[in-house]
């Protein structure tokens, strides 16, 4: 008998506001929370906005030690990981430690630290070969991302298989499917899974202009990110972090656990065609659909809520749309698609588990989430995105796509247990 | 093949190998190099290293990667992406795979690195602060990240199947190569995995010394000596390797042409939080990879350590080992003594050790240690190779902060 994995807890940190209520606000009326980057100086850059988190350390009970050692984003993932135990009402304490995993997302971990360190290590870039009289003892902590799982284990006392996956922008969906799946195979009963990024920093804002991958809409940005309209130029950059708590679902029932959703199915293809391109035919995210669909044993048709992963780039929109017939069928057409990244940006390898929450809380409320900014579709982009305003409907069953850089392409189907076959 | 579940699972083989360490570019130099015991470690000459405390490395020395890349992958790929896409087209010509033996989706790779494009990056972060935005690589977005290996591996052999990219910082390769076997056995025929770092550049070597891992020793022969009395930390190295992991029913199907072995068994843990006063998940993995695998310690030919070269890493992992198997009651070691430690690339190349001993009837020595705290409890394996028959070796690997991971491979005919 395969063992079933449920979604019993939640805690994210995303732009336009702290924790799970504020952030499903924003979705559910249609809000934006991208806006002119505050953290550093943008003026150098083509594309000068981001979805950014108001973030305070200090406010959310780290100590000044903690501050000092963790990454940005290895902050967002504990704080995350705090709620969704929180949420989740389980007694971690009371649980066999081996009996718990971790498998946390991330595309460019410690980047904001990497480049504090390297500033003070280099004199502001003016130096190669980097004066080691000025290293920090934690310049190891952010070399590899290792440590930011590290941490969410040690803030719940995880002593199973404890991992970072690291797959670009799909991490997020991947690092939760791996979760899953180290649950059904039986190797632990718990998993904390999840993804944080927080990639607002001058390096990786420069990586995406020189591939004018981000939007260079600088004069509007609260209407800047905008998928599958015909003026979208662009995704916006943005920082974030979602995680839940997985359980087993016997025995999440067993001890009356709330339960958000079940993870049915999740699959990941690569295109193999491209490190950063996709081809219009959409044929490995399509694959990938179709293979989550089947481990969940529920027909296309049964879908109730695409989540998209609606980056706003000319060509993500049209090879996802491409995806989605292909896959889905006549019903592509018929079953609602949004893209939360109109309203909290994309955060690279955080925003899949992000996206997740957002499913969860569709089932959770009825509620689809609108995809904001969406005025005039490309033409080539003709199913039905929820422009603008979220929609009260039945949400059984839910799939979220994701698409990232090297090739990747994730599905995940989530459905209230009631559900399954 | 996509219905089929764990249980009952056929069993998974590696059918390819390929390693690309200092001292032993492919498969046979770096078995040459590691029974001989010629060492892969010298002064770092990728840069004025005299400036720094620390100044010897495990430095691949014989690559050319015009030789082996096509020359647009060139301005795309950090160093240690090269080793890794030669070492994958290595692994996969040894296993007699070629474009269209497979179908796309029944290709998979899963790979670890534990400091991604690191040199490729430096040098962006360099030019963004020197000279400003506008100078930054295209090719930058994709360089970097630790998915670039997966990636480009992915594109080159145009494996579309199931793939990920996992960080574990050193005990990742062997979490790529489980995650290889949990992919197989879940339906996809073929996973190409392991693991490959480089950090030479003089950013990454600091951030590699602030570990506080780093020997600041001077002699090569003196200066990474795992589980000696004399060590005094290790010396990084940069390198790694790929195995062909597969189905061995979609293996004999396709008449491969060797089968190296059985991964049998695989474990992963993570320790105690510090300060906890609970003993680490070493042995504990150890004991789970043996599990995974229906064999007991008795069954277990020779340890391959993760032999840290740190005083109280290695008296912890002696501790392990000797806890669960009896005092001196297996051969131990540590063929990392001759190359330095590749970071995630070290527990994938153990592993091909770990085959390679297999097929040769041979036990590697670990090279330049002589003298191990008779309080060890180790039987480590010094000066010659031993000759004995391996049916079954342990692999281990440990990660910074506390990650543990054990692989156990079996002989094809057990």
């Amino acid at each position: 008998m395969t063992r079933r994995v449920v979604i019993t807890g939640i805690g994210v940190r995303t732009p336009g506001g702290l924790g799970t209520k504020a952030f499903w606000s924003l979705l559910s009326e249609g809000r934006t929370a991208t806006r002119r980057i505050s953290r550093f100086d943008p003026s150098p850059f083509r594309s000068r906005i981001a979805g950014e988190v108001d973030f305070d350390a200090e406010a959310e009970g780290f100590s000044p030690r903690e501050v000092r050692r963790m990454d940005r984003a290895t902050q967002f993932a504990v704080a995350c990981t705090r709620d969704a135990v929180a949420d989740s009402g389980l007694e971690t304490t009371a649980l066999d430690p081996a009996r718990i995993g971790v498998s946390l997302g991330s595309a460019v971990a410690s980047a904001t630290s990497l480049e504090r360190e390297y500033l003070v290590l280099s004199d502001s870039g003016r130096q190669w070969l980097v004066d080691d009289g000025f290293l920090s003892p934690h310049m190891a902590d952010y070399l590899s991302p290792g440590v930011m799982p590290a941490e969410v284990a040690w803030s719940v006392g995880a002593e199973g298989p404890v991992t970072m996956v690291s797959d670009g922008c799909t991490s997020g969906l991947d690092a939760v499917g791996h979760g899953v799946q180290l649950i059904r195979e039986g190797t632990v009963d718990v998993v904390l899974a999840g993804a944080s990024d927080t990639p607002v920093s001058p390096i990786v804002v420069a990586c995406f202009d020189a591939i004018k991958a981000t939007t260079p809409r600088n004069d509007d940005p609260e209407h800047a990110s905008r998928p599958f309209d015909g003026s979208r130029n662009g995704f916006v950059l943005a920082e974030g972090a979602a995680m839940f708590v997985l359980e087993e679902y016997e025995a999440a029932r067993a001890r009356g656990a709330q339960i958000y959703a079940e993870v049915g199915g999740f699959a990941t293809r690569c295109n193999a065609y491209h490190m950063t391109g996709l081809k219009t035919d959409g044929r490995e995210m399509a694959e990938a659909i179709r293979a989550a669909l089947d481990e969940a044993r529920l027909d296309r048709t049964a879908v109730d809520y695409v989540n998209a992963h609606g980056s706003g780039t000319k060509q993500n929109d049209r090879h996802e749309t491409a995806a989605l017939k292909r896959s889905l069928g006549a019903h592509a057409y018929d079953v609602p698609v949004s893209s939360i990244k109109s309203m909290v940006g994309h955060s690279l390898g955080a925003i899949g588990s992000i996206e997740i929450a957002a499913c969860a809380l569709a089932i959770r409320t009825n509620v689809v989430p609108p995809t904001a900014n969406l005025h005039t579709p490309d033409p080539e982009c003709d199913l039905d995105y929820v422009p603008l305003t979220a929609r009260d409907k039945q949400v059984d069953t839910v799939l979220s796509v994701g698409s990232g850089f090297g090739g990747f392409q994730s599905a995940m189907v989530l459905h209230r247990p009631e559900v399954a076959a | 093949m996509n219905g089929r579940t764990d249980s009952g699972a056929d069993a998974v083989v590696v059918t390819g190998v390929s390693v690309v360490a200092p001292g032993g570019l492919g498969t046979e130099e770096y078995w040459k190099s590691v029974l001989t015991g010629r060492s892969g470690i010298g002064e770092l000459t990728r840069f004025d290293v005299t400036r720094y405390p620390a100044r010897l490395a495990g430095q691949i020395r014989d690559f050319e990667a015009a030789d082996h890349l096509p020359s647009r992958l060139l301005p795309q790929t950090d160093v240690s992406t090269r080793y890794a896409l030669a070492a994958a087209a290595w692994a996969l010509a040894d296993a007699g795979v070629a474009a269209g033996t497979l179908p796309d989706y029944d290709m998979g790779v899963v790979t670890s690195t534990s400091q991604g494009g690191f040199e490729f990056t430096h040098r962006e972060f360099n030019k963004l602060w020197s000279k400003g935005p506008q100078h930054v690589s295209v090719y930058e977005s994709f360089a970097w990240f630790y998915a670039v290996n997966t990636g480009q591996i992915s594109i080159r052999h145009g494996m579309r199947g199931p793939s990920a990219a996992l960080v574990a910082e050193q005990a990742g390769g062997l979490d790529a190569v489980g995650h290889a076997r949990r992919t197989v056995r879940r339906g996809t025929r073929l996973v190409l995995s392991g693991g490959v770092d480089s950090a030479f550049d003089p950013w990454g070597w600091v951030a590699q010394s602030a570990s506080g891992r780093v020997t600041t020793a001077t002699d090569p022969e003196r200066a990474y000596l795992p589980f000696d009395t004399a060590a005094s930390g290790h010396v990084p190295a940069e390198g790694g390797a790929i195995l062909v992991v597969e189905d061995a029913g979609s293996a004999r199907l396709r008449g491969a042409e060797r089968i190296y072995g059985t991964l049998a068994g695989y474990a992963s843990t993570f320790d105690p939080r510090p300060g906890s006063g609970r003993p680490p998940g070493l042995r504990r993995t150890a004991e789970l990879a043996l599990a995974d695998a229906g064999l007991a310690p008795g069954d277990v030919d020779v340890v391959f350590a993760d032999a840290a070269g740190v005083p109280e890493l290695d008296r912890a992992e002696a501790a392990a080992i000797s806890g669960l198997f009896g005092p001196n009651a297996v051969p131990v070691t540590a063929p990392k003594s001759v190359t330095g430690r590749m970071y995630a690339g070290g527990g994938p190349a153990d592993l091909v050790a770990a085959l390679l001993a297999v097929r040769d009837s041979v036990v590697p020595a670990t090279a330049h240690t002589t003298s191990v705290p008779a309080g060890y409890g180790i039987d480590l394996v010094l000066g010659e190779p031993r000759a004995l028959p391996v049916r079954a070796a342990l692999v281990l690997a440990r990660g910074r902060w506390g990650f543990n991971s054990a692989v156990v491979v079996t002989g094809p005919t057990r």
